[in-house]
């Protein structure tokens, strides 16, 4: 490892913009002649459209364009679509309602887009807004997936009987049932997984540009994808060709999933630019975040887990109802199918596993991806169920979890996974050793003399990253491939570029990927710029979520620097008068083997340009392009320990400590990737201890601002130990497994598990606020 | 509307703007500084952490006209020309930024803090102190040790000038 390489600690390029202000978001850029757009949002949760009167919105000062549906669809732009389609147990394909980006006859939720205005300010948008006489006909909302599925319940679209979307399943059901029956011991429970908000700090926005004597569209959005962005706004909502759409993500403000998505405000400001003749801009306010983007989580569970008389699971039946809101989000329809059910066997050896799975609308935001995606769900329901059934068999939680690990490789699950490679045991002994758990008796019974209830928990998680093989994710349904592309573009002065799909909105690309290129060819990182975010830049790619980065992002990266090096050996040989088998690169020189033969890197890309003097035949120029489709899942996997302690008087809990010990496979940059644990684990302790978005009966979001939903805050956390301990991935080239998402699966049962341990209480909901814990701790009193 | 006259990272500026303008938009958009930043409408998220007259203030919580006359430093004027202030180079040191969206109003707040703080910081003040800065990246971890060395520096720096003038 070079001081700039693979695995060395490097401080990150980009932070300078940043900490200089000199970062540049959407909200940031200026465009000659731009103008400034407010929605007219639907107050209701489920309403008829009776009239629309833009009159006397169309007259307030600085209007410029008083836009509705009616007229978006006049001119043909397309219903927002899920890409990603599921078919029912009985064969049926999943009921997809229509969403139009304006809403034309009915409102589904609070926050539905009816309308935009055009100003000359934001001011006079907002003013003109609140003209807009829009005549509802207030129709009864459901906003619980429990009921919204019962017989009776308002019909939210007309496509689907009883708001039911899919009732799918996977795993042998009759195995399932059989080891059920015959297990000498079952742990049964219900398991809610509590609906929460990304919160971003950057609120989503968009400027839409069209340029009418190129007649070409610009979309600059924040976006974790520009490039299916622009594909699918071109192929689906019939925005423009996609040769004529160009989607740029500059810096882009934190995603957590939530702006994965094409949601209705870029596609509307694009249109309004062409339709009101000046560029567009959308930015929306912390309520309107709240109120539209993406939700995550929201399931309700059932799960019986069998054991026979070794304490061995022998089945796993679950049965989940997931909330999908008012619309089918972009990928809401495989998070609780392929990104949750399939990770049901965790850690352990499960033979019979089987899960069914109903999605189902309610009178709510969308429902899609939010950090973890499907995977916190499977293991805070396996991980609560697992810690239950030890309290149940009288055993401890870390040896009923050793007795089921997992312990050979590559391993099949009874749903779809193939881990490929891990040490569970590594890191639970790594887990229990940092958190000094066998001195945890003697800390509780001195919390006991101070009147305090101490409790330890833990959580062994498994998840699966480097989305995704193409072809698998087709076969389940997906409609696109979820590949990557690098373009490595060796400049004539041996300055590289490197032009990826991949897209940074926090996680330090420019430096990561700049590692990786600097490990190959020994080039000062100064000297490599990466390239990302802008559609007429970077040919094609399909963006960052699901941790997928590092195992795919800089798997493309690898083969693209495989090629620029052969090619650059063959020149250096060339050059040297060397054979091509005896070149290598290292530190920034090409040598010849044994020899004291050397030419500087630069020269050698000099050679390729200049084209004086190159092997026969050969093409001047040094770039390369690679795809890389993955062949495997990856498997980051580990275990996670708090230890809390709980003032029984108020129902506050301190989280004395929190350890993480993860497998990320091989690491690029240990800072970033500690950063990425920290990050991840605030939010799963934000979801166990603090957020969740509370929608009242009538389908009002009463938590819809950082005064009512509580964003973890520096004083709510403590410092957290992190380690590692890494099991290579043996199916990309780097060995990469991903680490974005591991913080926030692992961490809300580890918590949870802690808190009931302290209270001796079954179960407890989340978030555990203070008045939660409290009525838990007077509900046993009395 | 108003007419606003203050000095912004050293440079006197002014300009005629609607009433109900807000510090942190004229920042933004009148003289072009984007390194504030909204991240809320309720003044809870911090990103738009200023200094006022030598104090951290949120920009969106002062209407521009209500700051006429101040002195404003922002994020754009806390360096010493290519030489980091110490507090953005510990945040680079310590990776205590990844979006780097919240960073700028981080930054200012802790620069308020540990001016406030001469005798020093802990873990725990430091935390207390930046309930006003909401973070989503970090965790916090990184931004607490930021401060924490940033402010160990800070106060070395302090007593090598008065050593100094001693």
């Amino acid at each position: 490892m070079g001081i700039e390489g693979v695995g060395a600690r490097v401080a990150r390029k980009e932070d300078k913009r940043f900490i200089t202000g000199g970062g540049r978001y959407v909200d940031d850029m200026v465009v000659p002649g731009m103008k400034h757009a407010v929605f007219v949002r639907s107050p209701h949760a489920h309403a008829q459209i009776k009239k629309i009167d833009v009159k006397k919105a169309q007259a307030m000062p600085g209007v410029i364009g008083v836009l509705t549906g009616k007229e978006l669809k006049a001119d043909g732009i397309g219903n927002l679509i899920c890409g990603w389609m599921i078919h029912s147990k009985d064969g049926s394909p999943m009921k997809m309602g229509a969403w139009s980006p304006l809403a034309v006859d009915k409102v589904r939720y609070v926050g539905d887009a009816v309308v935009i205005v055009v100003a000359e300010t934001k001011g006079q948008a907002r003013d003109a807004a609140e003209a807009v006489e829009i005549t509802y006909k207030e129709l009864k909302a459901v906003v619980d997936a429990t009921k919204a599925i019962q017989a009776g319940a308002p019909q939210i679209h007309a496509e689907s009987d009883n708001n039911l979307i899919f009732d799918w399943e996977i795993g042998d059901g009759k195995a399932t049932d059989a080891a059920i029956k015959s297990a000498a011991h079952v742990t049964r429970m219900k398991i809610v997984n509590n609906r929460l908000v990304p919160n971003a700090m950057e609120p989503r926005a968009a400027l839409g540009h069209y340029d009418k004597a190129e007649d070409h569209y610009t979309c600059w959005t924040t976006s974790q994808n520009p490039h299916v962005a622009r594909l699918v706004m071109s192929a689906f909502y019939n925005v423009a060709p996609e040769n004529k759409l160009r989607v740029i993500a500059p810096d882009v403000g934190g995603g957590f999933g939530s702006k994965i998505y094409i949601y209705p405000e870029e596609i509307v400001c694009l249109w309004a630019s062409k339709k009101t003749g000046v560029p567009v801009k959308w930015v929306a306010d912390r309520t309107e975040s709240f109120l539209s983007d993406a939700h995550g989580r929201d399931h309700v569970s059932t799960v019986e887990m069998a054991f026979d008389k070794d304490n061995r699971i022998t089945g796993l039946k679950v049965d989940t109802i997931a909330n999908l809101g008012a619309y089918m989000s972009l990928f809401s329809s495989c998070v609780p199918t392929y990104l949750y059910a399939t990770l049901l066997s965790g850690q352990y050896n499960i033979p019979a596993i089987h899960a069914n799975v109903r999605t189902v609308y309610t009178n709510t935001a969308p429902v899609d991806a939010y950090r973890g995606a499907g995977r916190p769900e499977a293991t805070y329901l396996l991980e609560r169920t697992m810690e239950t059934a030890a309290r149940e068999l009288g055993v401890s939680p870390a040896e009923l979890r050793r007795r089921n690990f997992i312990t050979s490789f590559p391993h099949q699950t009874p749903v779809i996974m193939n881990y490929d490679a891990g040490d569970y045991n590594a890191s639970l002994d790594a887990a229990m050793k940092a958190a000094d758990y066998a001195g945890f008796t003697r800390r509780k019974a001195d919390a006991a003399k101070r009147g305090k209830l101490r409790g330890i928990g833990m959580s062994c998680y498994i998840e699966a990253c480097g989305i995704a093989p193409s072809a698998a994710v087709g076969s389940l349904g997906a409609g696109v491939g979820l590949w990557e592309s690098a373009e490595v573009r060796v400049n004539a002065v041996g300055t590289i570029e490197v032009l990826t799909g991949s897209h940074s909105h926090g996680q330090g690309h420019e430096t990561t990927f700049a590692q990786v290129v600097n490990q190959r060819f020994g080039v000062p990182l100064d000297s490599v710029s990466i390239v990302h975010g802008d559609t007429d830049k970077v040919q094609m790619g399909m963006g960052t979520y699901g941790s997928r980065s590092g195992a795919v992002g800089l798997s493309a990266l690898s083969k693209a620097l495989d090629k620029v090096e052969a090619k650059a050996k063959k020149i250096a040989a060339h050059l040297l008068e060397a054979d091509e088998g005896d070149i290598v690169i290292e530190n920034g020189e090409v040598k010849v083997a044994g020899t004291d033969k050397s030419l500087p890197w630069f020269q050698v890309a000099l050679a390729a340009y200049t084209a004086h003097n190159l092997p026969a035949g050969m093409e001047p120029g040094l770039k390369e392009t690679a795809f890389y489709d993955p062949a495997n899942f990856t498997f980051p996997a580990g275990c996670y320990i708090s230890e809390v302690e709980i003032d029984p008087e108020t129902g506050v809990t301190d989280i004395i400590q929190f350890v993480a010990a993860d497998d990320f496979g091989n690491i690029i940059n240990p800072m970033i990737v500690e950063g990425q644990v920290h990050g991840g684990i605030a939010q799963g302790i934000g979801q166990a201890l603090l957020e969740g978005a509370h929608y009242d009966g009538s389908g009002q979001l009463l938590t819809a601002s950082y005064m009512d939903y509580t964003m973890p805050r520096a004083g709510d956390l403590p410092s957290f130990k992190v380690s590692t301990s890494n099991t290579p991935c043996p199916s990309n080239p780097l060995g990469i497994k991903g680490c974005g998402e591991a913080g926030a699966i692992g961490s809300p049962p580890a918590i949870i598990n802690a808190i009931t341990d302290a209270l001796g209480v079954p179960d407890i909901a989340m978030p555990a606020s203070p008045s939660t814990v409290w009525s838990a701790i007077r509900a046993k009193k009395h | 509307m108003s007419d606003v006259s203050l000095t912004v990272n050293g440079k006197r500026v002014s300009g005629s703007v609607e009433d109900r303008t807000l510090l942190v938009h004229f920042l933004r958009e009148h003289l072009g500084l984007t390194g504030t930043h909204v991240g809320c409408d309720t003044s809870q998220c911090g990103a738009c952490v200023v200094h006022v007259d030598g104090r951290a203030v949120k920009s969106c919580s002062m209407l521009a006209a209500q700051a006429s006359g101040s002195t404003i430093v922002t994020i754009e004027g806390l360096a010493n020309g290519a030489e980091l202030h110490p507090v953005q180079a510990a945040f680079k040191e310590h990776h205590g930024l990844q979006c780097g969206f919240c960073t700028p109003g981080m930054i200012m707040a802790a620069t308020d803090m540990i001016a406030r703080h001469p005798q020093g910081l802990d873990e725990a003040t430091v935390r207390a102190e930046l309930d006003g800065n909401i973070c989503r990246c970090t965790g916090y971890h990184n931004i607490v040790k930021a401060i924490l060395s940033a402010s160990q520096t800070m106060s070395k720096g302090a007593k090598g000038r008065a050593k100094q003038a001693a």
